[in-house]
């Protein structure tokens, strides 16, 4: 068994460790893209032009080099969107996994350090979470109160803490029972202490993997509330409600949602390469 | 295994009551009810007709325990913009959703236990890795683009099948496929995850051992224990589908319980909302029930 083990391990880590830094090298072009956008756009992504609806890209014929992937149905540049967009879909899916993160962590962590009654009500409020549908859930918030970014990111962060919940939880009981805590208990160390200073930082590295997967998954939900119109409000260029403005062009001029789309496929893409690489380093389980 | 069931009985229970809590609140976020379904032009004494019209004069407990008890006898209430009863306006539309999810969870599985019994099989491998490509980009697919990629390829350029509508059964297939795809990469990893671990067990040395075909040892063997949790996990997944199908019906224009909830919000029609969402938990809880008594049926050793 071993000897297939070692046979084995040589090329799957190459090919992992290739597919860890494409994750890495998207991720970090869409940092900078969402850090530097006001920089970076070519024009206004808001500026309105109606003379020069609908330009195609450049691989096209008859394209305006003034406008690299053409512009939408408004005249207004869309790769000057398609990188503000990036700036939306990088800044929702950091909130929202701060909150969710933050909910999740605090639960799980409680759940598994404190273990009986305690841990039986974590555990409920994981049920209870994932019976919930999310998308009709955060649709009917939004619908109810109305479309901004702080509601669309505290919805969706009340909504997705169950995953750092179950890995907190789990990984948490792993650590309670090791020796370096009986020692920090021994040493006579509050709860606080123990949980802060021994706890945490050892289930650290495995909250991390969940946090990168959580990121990207934000990121797709926002878009898909975004495209059901009640998600970013426009007329901000978020990636999901540039298809569903683009939606009515689709059949005649189908790069007006197949630009949208890749750049959404591909950074989500990149988020998930990047966290199955960093799974793999830290050897962590979130398996849920 | 009766006190098993007692137990996960109650807790459904309690899980239930839960959602029911959380969904009445919901409704209730935005404040004032009548005044948002009189709309913008309504006076005040139009306002005070509304509200009395659909009780919302009532204090919120009292409205709360009326719904709970009517729910608790299969009545959820009256729709305000169909006025209809919501039972009979989910009960229409259900036969849609769950036609979509089964044929999403039935393309899931044909496609995720071959492709995971081959990786297993092929462990390590270009194919293996290949599998676990494939999986990755599953997940990364925003499912209402794929929907609509789908829908310029084989509705209008090739014009294979009909882009919306609930006429026949090809109108299922693009919606079901792009729902599949939200199940295939956690249904492919599981199974084979499973058939790795099933084939490095004892039973199967024995197996070879014995002299049994590679066919038999695979599909006999291996797979009847891989597949246990392939199983249960595809009746949650079924429950995730049903409720994620709000997206893709909304895409293909298939007028089931999500596109019905869909119109409801945006009409503030919300003991409809809040109906679809106590239907579609239930539902998610009764599947997980189902896995976790077929995961106990199956495999004496989880009845704790």
């Amino acid at each position: 068994m071993s000897a297939a083990v070692t046979v084995n391990a040589g090329p799957k880590r190459g090919w992992k460790s290739l597919s860890t830094w494409i994750g890495a090298v998207i991720v970090g072009a869409a940092m900078i893209c969402a850090i530097a956008a006001p920089l970076l756009v070519p024009h206004d992504p808001f500026a309105q032009d109606l003379a020069k609806r609908l330009q195609v890209p450049f691989w096209m014929e008859g394209t305006d080099p003034a406008h690299l992937l053409g512009t939408d149905q408004l005249g207004r540049d869309y790769l000057s969107r398609l990188i503000w967009g990036c700036r939306i879909s990088m800044l929702i899916g950091v909130t929202v996994t701060v909150v969710s993160g933050l909910i999740g962590i605090t639960i799980g962590v409680l759940g598994g350090f404190f273990g009986g009654r305690i841990d039986d009500a974590v555990l409920f409020a994981i049920t209870t979470r994932l019976s919930i549908p999310v998308v009709l859930v955060a649709l009917a918030v939004v619908g109810l109160l109305g479309t901004s970014m702080t509601l669309l990111v505290l919805t969706l962060g009340l909504l997705l803490w169950d995953r750092f919940a179950v890995v907190a939880r789990s990984t948490t009981m792993q650590v309670r029972n090791l020796d370096f805590v009986a020692a920090a208990w021994c040493a006579g160390c509050s709860r606080f202490r123990v949980l802060s200073r021994e706890v945490l930082p050892n289930i650290a590295s495995h909250l991390v993997v969940v946090a990168t997967l959580e990121i990207a998954l934000a990121i797709l939900l926002e878009a898909t509330l975004s495209f059901l119109g009640l998600g970013v409000p426009p007329p901000l260029p978020s990636w999901g409600l540039m298809i569903a403005e683009a939606k009515d062009y689709m059949f005649f001029s189908p790069w007006v949602i197949v630009i949208p789309g890749v750049a959404l496929f591909t950074l989500v893409l990149g988020i998930n390469l990047l966290g199955d690489g960093l799974r793999d380093l830290f050897g962590a389980r979130t398996d849920t | 295994m009766l006190s098993f069931l007692t137990r996960r009985l109650i807790v459904a229970l309690l899980v239930a009551t839960t959602v029911m809590t959380l969904a009445f609140v919901l409704t209730r976020l935005s404040g004032d009810l009548a005044t948002s379904i009189a709309g913008a032009n309504a006076t005040q004494a139009d306002i005070e007709v509304i509200r009395k019209a659909y009780g919302l004069d009532r204090p919120v407990l009292t409205q709360f325990f009326d719904w709970v008890g009517r729910a608790l006898t299969g009545d959820l209430g009256n729709s305000y913009f169909f006025q209809t009863r919501v039972s009979t306006l989910i009960a229409e539309r259900m036969p849609v959703t769950l036609t979509l999810g089964i044929t999403g969870l039935l393309i899931a599985l044909f496609v995720s236990i071959p492709l995971g019994i081959l990786a297993a099989v092929r462990e390590g491998t270009g194919f293996d890795r290949a599998v676990q490509m494939v999986a990755l980009l599953g997940q990364a697919m925003p499912s209402f683009w794929l929907g609509l990629l789908l829908m310029i390829t084989f509705g209008l350029q090739l014009g294979w099948l009909p882009i919306s509508g609930t006429g026949s059964w090809e109108n299922f297939v693009m919606p079901g496929v792009v729902l599949a795809f939200s199940a295939i990469p956690a249904l492919t990893r599981l199974t084979r995850a499973g058939m790795i671990q099933a084939m490095g067990s004892d039973y199967i040395r024995t197996a070879r051992a014995k002299g049994l075909s590679r066919a038999s040892i695979l599909l006999k063997h291996a797979l009847r224990n891989a597949a246990i949790p392939v199983v249960a996990i595809a009746a949650v997944q079924l429950g995730f589908m049903l409720g994620g199908s709000i997206v893709i019906e909304q895409v293909f224009a298939l007028h089931g319980v999500g596109f019905l909830a869909w119109e409801s919000i945006a009409k503030n029609d919300f003991p409809v909302v809040q109906a679809v969402v106590l239907v579609l938990a239930v539902i998610y809880v009764a599947l997980t029930m189902v896995a976790d008594l077929m995961n106990a049926v199956l495999d004496p050793r989880l009845r704790v």
